[in-house]
């Protein structure tokens, strides 16, 4: 399925679920509530039209500093806008982070027999950041759950072990959230300090 | 007389994470019981260096050396997969050569990504002669890599929208001659172990895994290959010229150690096949199209001309340039780079000889300017050494990436490696996890 159809697949089954959807450079994007990713999930997996069996990634944004960064004037403020090559289609325009809230949880989808890939993107409030683990579907989604909660302190509801993975279980904060600086240090000095 | 009883226990087992049979800092703790494991727990990070927050730091052209740093056997591949995502976030295209260009270079990567995992894997079980054949052949490669790049693993060869430079002179040449050397090395690596009765026995029935687990853990590359399934981003979503280059996918029957090791070796030899039509496809470059025009000067020689103001002497001259160092030269300069001012640096003849060319030199390099997307997201999946290789990057509009996400394809193996050592023998634990390659690097970025 190419992305406008894929989009359209995902739309008429779950009217209620998707808030919006895209296709930027032909990357087809649906927008979830979070209530619904666990069965959409399990429809894009088992359902014989969609057929996507692999998650291919499993990460996050942070999207509370997203437009605050003054662009330094340059040709136009947008950046590069030239006319796509042919190669990369470009029919939709990109409609900007969802939402207002500050976390997006982003799915990579990939259908091996089907060759189409989905991206679907949660919004995730910071006050309540919490989606359903997908683990039970994916044994993939482990790790990457593991890493979202490290990078982003987004929780996952149902997963079996959310511990730290990258970093150490007495580091403090979630090094990829935007407020988070960059040159902060943490030494890990030994067992008792 | 009756014999006494001995106590039995499950013992627990630390590997790592500064194992000398662990090809990165990693810790696996293991409960035995006898020499079988029993449960196992994986402990990572060791290596992280924060590549994701780093890349919100530095510009898009910045993120280029951080990306060698991902899976440092084969970085090349790296850059490739980020200069393609970025490039669809601009929606630029490059010309075909720098296509091809990029092309040789990542197979080059390929193969010595899985002769280094071959020749490891198989020095862990003893075979040191094939390591240091392989090592050997590596080195052939390597040698090319240090021809066309000015390095050997801190590449940052492309860039945004082109490579940094053309292909020297005589490449082709040597390219030839040393995958020539590296077939005969794996002619005979393929006669030490293929039918070597101890590796056989050793690699065949451990460490495996059925198909549907590793699709479940996300499984991709010469590691899904090996359980039968014939997913290679390179066939199923092509990018760049892969599309018209003939190859075949090599899939195992197994998904044991042993299929794993015959899909990498059969994959270098498609590798060399993928080179050898794209040495003979490329387009020759504007270089070779038409001979040298006016006068040549070393391009120091004419940044010292031009700082004196003398722009006579160097108009019409061309730049004599090292692609390794200085970059591209004016009649380099389409065949590799991407027609488009806002991108890519212009030549060096521009640079030191013209005014349009210094600002627009400065205009991509000074702080706070640089190569700008439109804002948006893009995901963009390349086949790497290890798997698919995948970067989502969001851009804001401004010189700094928003978020660089990489998806390194060793982290969904590493997942799975419990399912792949629960069962098996302690000493299964070394040849299936050198038949993963895991690389720090990528593993932990």
């Amino acid at each position: 399925m190419n992305a406008e159809s894929l989009i359209q697949a995902v739309k008429d089954r779950f009217p209620q679920a998707a808030e919006a959807s895209h296709a930027y450079r032909g990357d087809a994007t649906v927008i979830v509530h979070r209530e619904s990713l666990l069965e959409l999930a399990r429809t894009l997996k088992e359902d014989p039209a969609f057929q996507m069996n692999f998650l291919m990634d499993l990460t996050a944004v942070d999207y509370s500093a997203f437009g605050t960064k003054p662009a330094p004037a340059f040709f136009a403020s947008s950046g590069v806008a030239v006319r796509p090559s042919t190669s990369i289609p470009d029919k939709d325009p990109w409609p900007g982070p969802p939402g207002s809230a500050r976390f997006v949880v982003v799915y990579h989808f990939f259908s091996l027999t089907l060759k189409h890939r989905l991206r679907v993107e949660v919004p995730v409030e910071e006050e309540d950041a919490e989606v359903d683990s997908l683990t039970s579907l994916w044994g993939g989604a482990n790790w990457l759950e593991r890493e979202v909660w490290d990078m982003f302190g987004i929780r996952f509801r149902g997963h079996p072990n959310l511990k730290r993975i990258l970093m150490y279980e007495e580091f403090e904060g979630h090094p990829l959230r935007k407020d988070y600086p960059v040159n902060k240090r943490q030494p890990l000095t030994g067992p008792n300090n | 007389m009756e014999q006494p009883k001995l106590e039995t226990r499950e013992m627990l087992l630390n590997v790592g994470p500064a194992h000398p049979s662990m090809h990165g800092i990693i810790r696996i703790v293991a409960k035995l019981d006898g020499e079988q494991v029993m449960d196992c727990d994986v402990e990572i990070g060791y290596l992280h260096r924060g590549f994701e927050k780093m890349s919100e730091t530095v510009d898009y052209n910045g993120v280029m050396p951080y990306t060698d740093r991902l899976n440092y056997v084969s970085p090349l591949i790296n850059n490739m997969g980020y200069c393609m995502a970025v490039e669809k976030a601009l929606g630029i295209s490059v010309p075909d050569r720098c296509h091809y260009i990029r092309v040789i270079m990542s197979e080059i990567s390929r193969i010595t990504d899985h002769l280094t995992c071959i020749g490891a894997g198989a020095m862990e079980l003893g075979a040191f002669t094939v390591f240091l054949y392989m090592i050997k052949a590596r080195e052939f490669l390597w040698e090319l890599v240090e021809m066309v790049t000015g390095a050997r693993l801190t590449v940052s060869y492309c860039r945004v929208g082109g490579v940094k430079g053309d292909l020297p002179e005589g490449f082709e040449e040597r390219c030839r001659k040393a995958l020539e050397e590296t077939r005969t090395v794996l002619k005979e690596s393929d006669i030490l172990l293929t039918r070597n009765r101890i590796f056989v026995d050793r690699m065949s029935g451990t460490g495996k895994i059925s198909t549907e687990d590793a699709i479940s853990y996300g499984i991709t590359g010469p590691f899904l290959r090996g359980c039968g399934t014939a997913y290679d981003v390179r066939k199923d979503c092509p990018y760049a010229v892969y599309d018209r280059l003939d190859f075949d996918v090599p899939v195992g029957t197994r998904g044991d150690n042993l299929d794993r090791y015959l899909v990498r070796m059969e994959e270098m030899y498609q590798s060399i096949r993928i080179l050898e039509q794209a040495l003979r496809d490329i387009p020759d470059g504007p270089f070779l199209a038409h001979p040298e025009t006016g006068r040549a000067i070393p391009a120091a020689e004419m940044v010292d001309e031009a700082k004196m103001g003398n722009i006579v002497q160097i108009e019409g001259a061309r730049a004599v340039v090292d692609p390794t160092l200085d970059g591209a030269s004016e009649e380099e300069h389409p065949g590799i780079a991407a027609d488009e001012k806002r991108v890519f640096l212009p030549p060096k003849e521009d640079t030191y000889g013209n005014i349009e060319g210094l600002m627009n030199h400065f205009k991509l390099v000074m702080y706070g300017h640089g190569v700008r997307p439109p804002k948006g997201e893009v995901y963009f999946p390349v086949e790497g050494a290890n798997g698919e290789l995948g970067f989502y990057v969001v851009s804001d509009g401004t010189n700094n990436p928003y978020r660089v996400r990489v998806r390194p394809p060793c982290f969904a193996i590493m997942s799975a490696l419990p399912k792949l050592l629960i069962g098996d023998m302690m000493a299964d634990v070394t040849p299936t996890f050198g038949s993963i390659n895991m690389i720090g690097g990528e593993l932990d970025r």
